[in-house]
């Protein structure tokens, strides 16, 4: 498709241009990226960058505020034996357990994330979904990941799709907005691209690739076109946006190539918890005995590290 | 280390050095020519030296050819086309190519730290392009060897005899692979020689050669200067020749050549047009324009020299190539994370600083990232030249370094018009997500490879070869093969 359509900033300015993506050369592009070598000292540095930017998750039907306190007690120390080792960037739950992680995070400088708007398919009417939101922030999340509408979007109402998350940017009040474009379901990168700059324009404080409900999801070429994205709105509004990639990332290399592709599109300034997240609940363990292994020379395995 | 210590810097992209190993290549003292299955001295006793170009280290010296030795090969390579190799049938010869290419694979490490240390390339690029493409390369034409009935259907082919091919500094291996897996799978014997900057892989290959148990005289490798390659071009005892390199050397071949009425193929430089329009996918296209100019430091002939962009989005996509060369990692090739490694020669070096003073004093304005260059070694930084003119020397001549020259242009035809003004018409590359353009661009442009939405990108299925002051022939495919072929009247061919 090459006639992109324009978005005007909710925080004013003139309209914000997508550009077309191909999708061979944007492959090829990630998968150079991802030969990188992270070795020695950087491979230290990326494992604790990791870290300090996982979104821990836990989103299940059979989530209870004794695995929320768990999952909490990870996130602060993720490594009770090694104090070097820092906390991740937040923890990340259903509306239902939001006090919970309150409770058990509250002056560790974790913060606590919740889902909303009628996570994962965001198919509930709109005041219905405004609503859930004001209830996740009333309970203490400082950060809300909602779905984009993709019905909308799809059937080509970008005007509501846009509208919606302004809508919920003013529901968020203080609380940070991520807008999850669910990647998997868009069905093409120029779809994704056009997706990300309608996110942000309509307020998005972060765009994140998926639910993780879905299989496809953030993969290293999806975080480079989304990095280009956020990189093409910050050029032309001076609005800086973040990236979250949740959905698949399960090992410390796919982490830290992650890293790779956002630090060389956006700059090492972006490798931040304020600019960049990882969602993922297998992730974390990966990354410690990855460290285990830089200390002491060899994999120790996965009774060595807490399954919470 | 005490927990202390462990606190790392944050994670940024001034990544830890990850150098290759060295301890897979061997590198003797010196090294003879390949004649007849063995490695022998030059007749004269005369060597040269050949250096690592990163750090200007001595390497090996290397013997150096005279006439007399390019006699004693062209003598092997006709025993050998009259004996053995000509008796030979072509499932015969393909399995020994089969051979070649899987030893390339088994070996690629080593070959690839030694095309680098040889040449100065990334050793990225050695590790996933050169020794990729040579094995495949072999693959390929092992596959046409037992099939030249189908591949000319209707027609009784022939081998020439002894093939004399000279291939050059930029792709030492590739390029020998190139010219050596089509002759061998059509029957020819050949004499080869490599660019003397970069002998070692070549002569590495003949290692491999011996240890597929290729009859001697099939292959023989004579190392030598331009002197040397003289010799083999005048060497009554060739009957056909190839040759890939600068143009002013292919012209002296082609009146050797067409002097003795023997067939030739040559593959010269380029001057590459990369045209860009407003409606491509930007992010992508800036991306195939560096590496269209800045992979293997621009010593491509192929390479995306001159940057063609549409005048709507000039400023804006100049400011984005700017960002991304200033991410390029210059330095150590064998650092598994340097995008730009060393340039090739001392010699290289003072043409394209030469060529970069002209635009200067001719008024073009230079652009080039502030990156650190080593003490050591022949090195020179992404260049960008813009304000440039057609009539500037930075356009018009052929630089083979990592030097770009932006032009814009308003129409489609205008784009046209500037792509073709040059005597070169090797290749040009078209970024626009509008298919219609494409095609109506492919047909007009002169260029013997035009790539759309892509850049520098070859399968040896695909022909390559130029137009105009770039040459004639084509290798790849069955265009590649057919050069090494005759046709025979007459009588049932042999071979196949």
């Amino acid at each position: 498709m090459t006639a992109s359509p324009a978005f005007l900033p909710t925080t004013g300015g003139g309209p914000v241009r997508t550009t077309p993506v191909d999708a061979v050369a944007l492959e090829a592009r990630a998968a150079a990226l991802c030969t990188r070598s992270i070795k020695t000292t950087s491979k230290r540095a990326a494992l604790h960058t990791t870290i300090r930017c996982i979104d821990l998750t836990t989103l299940e039907g059979t989530d209870t505020p004794g695995k929320v306190a768990s999952l909490c007690q990870k996130a602060i120390k993720p490594d009770p034996s090694d104090p070097t080792v820092p906390s991740v960037a937040a923890v990340c739950v259903y509306p239902e357990m939001v006090e919970h992680a309150v409770e058990a995070t509250t002056g560790t400088g974790v913060a606590v994330a919740s889902v909303a708007g009628a996570f994962p398919a965001g198919m509930s009417a709109p005041a219905v979904r405004v609503a859930d939101i004001v209830d996740a922030v009333g309970r203490g999340a400082g950060e809300i990941d909602i779905v984009l509408n993709r019905s909308a979007f799809l059937s080509g109402d970008l005007g509501r799709a846009h509208d919606e998350i302004a809508a919920a940017k003013d529901a968020c009040g203080a609380s940070h907005l991520k807008v999850i474009l669910e990647t998997g379901e868009l069905g093409s990168y120029d779809q994704v691209r056009r997706a990300s700059m309608l996110a942000m324009a309509a307020g998005a404080d972060f765009i994140k690739t998926s639910t993780g409900k879905i299989p496809k999801a953030a993969t290293h070429p999806m975080i480079l076109n989304m990095a280009e994205a956020i990189r093409d709105y910050a050029d032309q509004t001076g609005v800086v946006v973040g990236l979250k990639g949740a959905g698949g990332i399960r090992t410390s290399k796919q982490a830290w190539h992650h890293l790779v592709i956002v630090g060389e599109t956006l700059g090492s300034a972006w490798l931040t918890p304020e600019r960049f997240r990882l969602g993922a609940s297998s992730l974390l363990n990966d990354v410690l005995m990855q460290l285990q292994k830089l200390d002491t020379g060899r994999y120790s395995g996965p009774d060595y590290v807490t399954v919470d | 280390m005490a927990p202390s210590d462990k606190t790392p810097e944050p994670f940024g992209i001034d990544y830890a050095p990850a150098p290759e190993s060295t301890a897979v290549v061997d590198i003797a003292d010196g090294y003879g020519h390949f004649i007849n299955g063995d490695f022998v001295e030059s007749l004269s006793g005369a060597t040269f030296a050949t250096v690592n170009p990163a750090t200007e280290e001595h390497l090996a010296y290397v013997a150096d050819g005279s006439a007399e030795d390019v006699d004693r090969a062209v003598a092997a390579a006709r025993a050998a086309f009259e004996g053995p190799w000509g008796q030979m049938s072509g499932s015969q010869r393909g399995k020994y190519l089969f051979r070649i290419a899987r030893q390339l694979q088994e070996r690629s490490r080593e070959f690839a730290v030694l095309e680098t240390l040889d040449g100065g390339k990334p050793i990225k690029e050695s590790r996933d392009l050169d020794l990729p493409l040579s094995a495949a390369w072999f693959f390929y034409y092992a596959g046409w060897a037992d099939k030249l009935e189908y591949a000319f259907p209707n027609r009784t082919m022939a081998p020439h005899g002894v093939a004399g091919q000279i291939v050059p500094w930029n792709f030492p291996l590739m390029m020998a692979a190139w010219k050596l897996a089509p002759a061998l799978a059509a029957g020819n014997t050949v004499v080869l020689k490599p660019a003397e900057t970069t002998p070692l892989t070549a002569l590495l290959l003949a290692d491999v050669l011996r240890d597929v148990d290729l009859p001697p005289g099939v292959v023989n490798i004579v190392t030598g200067a331009g002197v040397t390659g003289a010799a083999l071009v005048d060497h009554p005892g060739v009957d056909k020749l190839a040759f890939t390199g600068s143009t002013g050397v292919g012209k002296a071949i082609q009146r050797a050549a067409s002097a003795r009425r023997i067939p030739l193929t040559l593959e010269l430089g380029g001057k590459a047009a990369h045209i860009v329009f407003e409606d491509s996918a930007v992010d992508q296209a800036v991306e195939g324009v560096v590496t269209g100019i800045y992979s293997n430091q621009g010593h491509v002939c192929c390479a995306g020299s001159r940057l063609l962009v549409e005048e709507s989005i000039a400023d804006e996509f100049v400011e984005r190539l700017m960002r991304r060369i200033s991410t390029l990692r210059l330095g150590d090739p064998l650092d598994k994370n340097t995008d730009v490694g060393a340039i090739n020669s001392a010699d290289q070096l003072q043409r394209i600083t030469d060529l970069v003073a002209t635009g200067v004093a001719e008024g073009a304005d230079l652009h080039q990232p502030g990156c650190d260059l080593p003490d050591k070694g022949y090195w020179f930084p992404p260049t960008v030249f813009t304000g440039v003119q057609q009539s500037h020397t930075v356009a018009r001549e052929e630089i083979f370094g990592p030097v770009l020259t932006v032009q814009t242009f308003r129409t489609a035809e205008e784009a046209v018009e500037k792509a073709n003004n040059t005597p070169y018409g090797l290749s040009a590359g078209i970024w626009t997500e509008k298919g219609s353009k494409i095609l109506w661009m492919a047909e007009k442009l002169r260029a013997g490879v035009v790539w759309a939405n892509t850049y520098n990108r070859f399968d040896p299925a695909s022909p390559f070869g130029g137009y105009k002051e770039s040459g004639f022939g084509r290798e790849g495919g069955l265009h590649g093969l057919a050069p090494y072929l005759r046709e025979r009247t007459g009588a049932k061919g042999r071979g196949a």
